[in-house]
């Protein structure tokens, strides 16, 4: 997986490419963890995502729960395979997917 | 297809391994014609039982696991199955989380073998001869 990362201000964009699963979650965790302080506004832009399994949810759940204090986060440009994956755990009901 | 056709995956369970059992399962579905919907289903689902497997099964040890893919037709389907010697686990006898929470109230994990239920047609677990086995069925 690539994570794209572009800043403007408090608002950050994390673009995604490949997969998100076991192996490549704990990469983005880490990102999230160095980036988030100080950001209102997070983006996650899933255009290149192909792949997500739960350790990727659970990745998204804590980032959702931080920004529910800090600002908001978005998803955008969400393949129909992934939003699938949303759907079947109830987690397009806990994202904003635009 | 009138013949179910078998094919055997053995190897270490360690999370190092699951591309190489993903990469054996896709291999087997392409061959039985799934579509890539259902192929990337299956391998979120893979994962989610393999990894299970490599976290817990021998736990602090490590120890082998075995995947099979059945193919047969009438209709087109599918069987994996996972078998294992470790520690006796039956994931369907947990309950499943609730969906309906909100972010802040859910709690993180607890997720895989319920997405794993969603997304196959039926998941049916036995403890059978020493071994814990698992099996997916999907229709392709």
């Amino acid at each position: 997986m690539t994570i794209g990362k572009t800043e403007n201000g408090s608002a950050l964009t994390l673009a995604l490419e490949g997969r998100l699963d076991t192996s490549t979650a704990p990469e983005l965790e880490k990102t999230l963890k160095e980036s988030l302080p100080g950001v209102s506004e997070l983006t996650l832009d899933f255009a290149g995502l192909e792949y997500i399994s739960s350790a990727g949810l659970r990745v998204l759940l804590s980032a959702q729960k931080t920004m529910n204090r800090q600002g908001g986060m978005k998803l955008v440009r969400v393949r129909e395979i992934i939003m699938e994956i949303f759907e079947v755990t109830g987690f397009s009901e806990i994202l904003t997917v635009e | 297809m009138l013949t179910p056709i078998t094919n055997e995956w053995k190897g270490l369970a360690v999370p190092g391994n699951l591309e190489a059992v993903q990469g054996f399962v896709e291999e087997c579905l392409d061959a039985g014609g799934a579509s890539m919907k259902t192929q990337m289903q299956m391998s979120v689902a893979v994962e989610e039982v393999f990894i299970n497997i490599a976290h817990y099964a021998y736990a602090p040890g490590t120890g082998e696991a075995v995947v099979t893919v059945t193919l047969s037709g009438s209709p087109a389907a599918a069987a994996i199955t996972f078998r294992d010697k470790g520690v006796p686990y039956d994931p369907l006898a947990n309950s499943d989380p609730d969906v309906t929470l909100s972010a802040d109230e859910r709690e993180i994990g607890g997720l895989g073998i319920f997405m794993t239920k969603k997304l196959v047609d039926e998941m049916s677990y036995e403890y059978r001869d020493g071994e814990n086995v698992l099996t997916l069925r999907k229709l392709l």
